[in-house]
């Protein structure tokens, strides 16, 4: 029975760890799709396999000695020999756990100098500011900013900054190393507390806390086109399960096509058209107090400036929005988040304005237009 | 020693009057024996257990299939943080205070710790610091910033939630503080004749070594508790980086307890276990200096592995890189207590009763646990498992396969000693494999979780990430643990019906506390043992005729001292109120400074009041 018992234990085991080879999850660690996420990915998978070898040692020891030294069904009850150990055998499991932990440490210690180092060469420096609940991304020498998508061209090394934005014990911002913040000058928008976050895309680098004060550096890289899903790991409140992101990799050419895009003004409505009047809503109503779009400007001829909010000049050029947690192309979920966003993410810093089902039909028109 | 009898000083009557209750709640209430502490202790601990568990039940069910709305993420923050908060601090803490209050002073020959009055008053401080933190359920909402408590968040966080965290904790600290100062004096100074310290049971040393462990450890999570607490009450900036402040300072002072107590919750598991696989292999414990040196050595580094929790802070490779190493040189002496128990069992006339087990299946999780600890040496591996299910996994194979494991061998072993009545057998069976797989179901799959990229503390998680199916397995295995829960409970309730005729030693055992009766008398022993061996219950039972080979004691030849009892009378410590008295004080300090300086005031009267009480009552009536 015991031994039956622990044979089906073990099997399961193994089927748990096949499994984890075959699997559909979309946000693995054991799929490296770049060289610093397989730098991590080729340490991890000797360690597993010793481990494995060690827990089949000491495991199937115990079973053999649990099993071979029973007192056995009618067998009188026996003194066995006091053995009170054994200086040599001790001696020896000492000296062997510690020789291939050794031998462990060594390609240790040098991958983490390894990810430490900054990346040579033609290098996509990216400023990442964590938001509650969601993450920006900010292109110092593109110009350019995008919100829950960092978008980079394959083959390249990518070296992020990362900062922690929010504010403070007394409603003062975060000092922040990246930029933007809020217009000089402009008192800063509810934009949610500054608290530590944690930037994690998994298929392609290992995770990188993003601490408010300090300024940390991350460097991935991604060698096939194609789609990363990534997630805050550090609890951050309310929504922390929904502060997700993507990281999108293209073709050179593709990122190229992509960053002209960016770089362009946000595309115009046609005039009495649904979508202007939506135009109207987002600048006369209350969006542009956190939203930027490049292009526009408020009715005192100023530029529309993001202050706390995610920029949405090419919002309908991203496919997911409100910390990747929405598809921006599903019309549904964009009204139902502009009606009440704390109802889909708790705690959301973007309020309740209480728009009529006519002013979020225009804004859905007019956002979706944003491409 | 505390036990030597003095005379009575003859003041009877009066405000000071000591209580006299030996039977019925007020002999419960006004308690200082160490026996019926430990009890209070285990049967607490094992409240908050179920309570613990249910919030446990609660995270499974909400995560058992994406994007469920069983639990808001207010609540499901507030129950995970309670959850984590009730384990570590009012479960797994006091089960093992539990025992080490119960089996110290026995195990040493002693007839009761150092400081009778002050442990009863570390058992009232505990109860309170969990009905304080409990209590804020009902004043405003839970903490919900997990058990960790990192800053900023908890203290830009609008609610009082982690102010009942900082407080509680703090009442749970000066509980903990005091009684590892009690412990460590009793086990150093009051041991009974001829017991020398190598010739103290491991579970004795493990325990002094986890009181070293709480007494340093402890207030280093004191200045940092008072730090939230100044941040979140009094508007200071410890943790704010905006006025010169540092989020990262609560991480290195919360861990640099936070690993220790990692120690403080394994080692009297290990204890445990090191007195019960001698016993069920009728042998003993193989390199009993080792194992004793490994647990010594394992309280020292676990200072210096802190970090391990924060590789991906941005502290540099080089901290990294010295925390890696330091974290790879623990898992030797761990390995060396493992290698022992095997030894132990080697060759050894192995009976299987529950007890052994619980405490071989303890052997056979903590190996897991163990080695997916290795992994987090491995820094590189752990930028990508760090804040993942995966590290849910690891812990919860140390605490719940190792620490709860051991506890639960611990109970069905020593029950009998303590209720004087065997618990069923069968039904511990049962329970013990229930728990097994039930165990393994709900935490083996979570290495998988971890590793297909499921971070920690999310509320929900969408489709897409293809993790359905382990978290539905999880979630039954949770409810499987529940189950053999349930059959222990069931058990205790026969076992109670039943007659006490426990022997003193059931179990064949070596170590003095099977010397005297089942349950014991107040007194410990009618007359202190002389010690003249390690294992010195089973030199008494068998004797050594030549090298290995070894045969019972003939009848009447046993070397055991004549019982002397009734030939003169043993004078214990007496009940005291005051132990209680201050520990109110310090409950109503505690809700004062949240709610209003007026109660703060009245508190702190009442804790001088007990402590002037304290202080003036007779020494005996």
């Amino acid at each position: 029975m015991r031994t039956r018992t622990r044979l089906i234990l073990g099997l399961a085991a193994l089927a748990v760890f096949a499994s984890a080879c075959v699997s559909d999850a979309s946000q693995d660690t054991l799929k490296p799709e770049g060289p610093y996420a397989e730098q991590i990915y080729d340490l991890f998978v000797p360690v597993f396999w010793i481990a494995v070898a060690v827990f089949v040692v000491v495991e199937g020891l115990l079973l053999f000695i649990a099993l071979r030294h029973r007192r056995r069904k009618g067998q009188p009850a026996s003194i066995p020999p006091q053995i009170h150990g054994n200086n040599r055998l001790e001696i020896g499991w000492t000296i062997l756990p510690a020789l291939i932990l050794a031998g462990v440490a060594v390609p240790t210690v040098t991958t983490i100098f390894d990810l430490a180092r900054e990346p040579e060469g033609d290098v996509l420096e990216v400023n990442v500011l964590a938001h509650q609940w969601w993450w920006e991304f900010d292109y110092p020498q593109e110009g350019i900013v995008t919100a829950n998508e960092l978008h980079i061209p394959t083959g390249r090394p990518v070296y992020l900054t990362l900062c922690a934005v929010g504010l403070g014990y007394e409603d003062q911002p975060t000092p922040s190393v990246c930029q933007p913040g809020p217009p000089d000058g402009a008192p800063p928008a509810a934009i949610g507390d500054g608290v530590i976050h944690s930037f994690w895309v998994p298929e392609l680098a290992g995770t990188q806390d993003v601490v408010p004060g300090q300024a940390n550096t991350l460097a991935l890289q991604a060698d096939r086109p194609g789609r990363y899903s990534g997630q805050c790991k550090e609890f951050c409140g309310l929504s922390h399960a929904y502060m997700k992101f993507a990281v999108v990799a293209h073709t050179p050419e593709g990122y190229a096509d992509w960053l002209a895009n960016q770089q362009a003004d946000a595309a115009m409505p046609e005039p009495g058209s649904l979508s202007a009047t939506g135009m109207d809503v987002f600048l006369n109503g209350q969006c542009i107090a956190c939203h930027a779009v490049q292009g526009l400007e408020d009715a005192n001829g100023n530029p529309v400036a993001a202050n706390g909010g995610p920029d949405l000049t090419h919002f309908a050029s991203r496919e997911c929005f409100a910390g990747c947690w929405l598809q921006t192309q599903d019309r549904e979920e964009l009204a139902a988040w502009l009606d009440d966003p704390a109802a889909i993410k708790a705690g959301s810093w973007m309020p309740d304005y209480g728009l009529t089902p006519e002013e979020i039909d225009a804004l859905v028109a007019y956002l979706e237009g944003l491409t | 020693m505390a036990s030597v009898s003095v005379p009575a000083d003859g003041r009877t009557g009066g405000l000071l009057r000591r209580p006299t209750a030996t039977t019925g709640l007020w002999s419960w209430v006004t308690t200082v024996d160490h026996k019926k502490i430990g009890v209070l202790y285990g049967v607490t601990a094992f409240l908050f257990f179920i309570v613990g568990g249910t919030e446990a039940l609660l995270i499974r069910l909400q995560l058992a299939q994406p994007e469920q709305g069983l639990l808001s993420p207010s609540v499901y923050n507030e129950i995970f943080t309670m959850h984590g908060i009730t384990m570590v601090f009012l479960v797994v803490m006091p089960l093992s205070a539990a025992f080490i209050n119960y089996l110290v002073p026995l195990m040493i020959g002693a007839r009761d710790v150092a400081f009778p009055r002050l442990n009863a008053f570390s058992y009232w401080a505990f109860l309170f610091a969990g009905i304080f933190i409990y209590s804020s359920w009902f004043l405003g909402g839970a903490p919900n910033g997990g058990w960790f408590g990192y800053a900023p968040n908890a203290v830009l966080d609008p609610t009082r939630g982690m102010t009942f965290y900082a407080i509680g904790l703090l009442i749970a600290g000066v509980a903990s503080t005091v009684s590892a100062i009690n412990i460590a004096v009793t086990i150093l100074n009051m041991r009974a004749p001829g017991m020398t310290l190598f010739r103290m049971p491991v579970f004795v040393w493990m325990s002094l070594v986890v009181q070293f462990l709480l007494a340093f450890s402890l207030p280093i999570i004191t200045v940092a508790l008072f730090q939230l607490l100044f941040d979140k009450r009094f508007g200071t900036h410890f943790f704010d980086s905006v006025a010169g402040g540092d989020p990262v300072l609560w991480q290195h002072l919360f861990w640099l307890f936070g690993h220790p107590e990692v120690y403080i919750l394994i080692l009297p598991a290990m204890g445990i276990v090191s007195e019960i696989l001698p016993t069920f292999a009728r042998k003993p414990l193989f390199g009993y200096q080792f194992v004793v040196f490994s647990g010594i050595a394992i309280g020292f580094i676990g200072f210096g592995v802190w970090v391990h929790h924060m590789y991906a802070v941005g502290l540099g490779p080089i901290a990294n890189t010295a925390f890696g190493i330091s974290t790879i040189i623990i898992a030797v002496p761990t390995g060396v207590k493992i290698f022992n128990w095997l030894g132990t069992m080697w060759k050894g006339d192995l009976t299987f009763p529950t007890p052994m087990l619980f405490a071989v299946g303890f052997v056979a999780m903590f190996v897991i646990g163990g080695l997916s600890g290795v992994t987090h040496s491995v820094v590189p591996s752990d930028y990508q498992q760090t804040d993942t299910y995966y590290i849910v996994a690891h812990f919860h194979y140390v605490l719940f396969g190792g620490a709860i494991f051991g506890l639960f061998a611990g109970l069905y072993y020593w029950w009998p000693k303590v209720f004087g009545r065997m618990l069923n057998d069968t039904l511990g069976k049962v329970s013990f494999w229930l728990m097994l797989i039930g165990f393994n179901l709900t935490f083996g799959p979570m290495h998988v979780l971890g590793l297909q990229g499921m971070p920690r503390r999310i509320q929900t998680y969408p489709e897409e990430l293809g993790l359905a199916f382990w978290n539905l397995v999880s979630t039954v295995g949770a409810f499987l643990i529940a189950l053999s829960v349930l059959v222990f409970l069931v058990n205790v309730a026969i076992t109670r019906r039943k007659p006490r005729v426990a022997q003193a030693d059931p179990w064949d055992a070596r170590t003095l506390e099977w010397l005297t009766s089942s349950p014991p008398p107040e007194h410990n022993f009618d007359e202190i043992p002389t010690v003249h061996a390690l294992d010195e219950a089973w030199h008494r039972k068998y004797v050594e005729t030549e090298p290995g080979r070894v045969v019972p004691v003939p009848a009447g030849g046993s070397g055991t001292e004549a019982p002397h009892a009734g030939e003169h009378s043993i004078h214990m410590p007496s009940p005291s109120y005051f132990p209680l008295v201050a520990s109110v004080g310090i409950l109503l300090l505690g809700y004062g400074i949240i709610f209003g300086w007026l109660l703060a005031a009245a508190g702190a009267v009442v804790l001088l009041a007990g402590v002037y009480g304290w202080a003036l009552e007779p020494s005996a009536e």
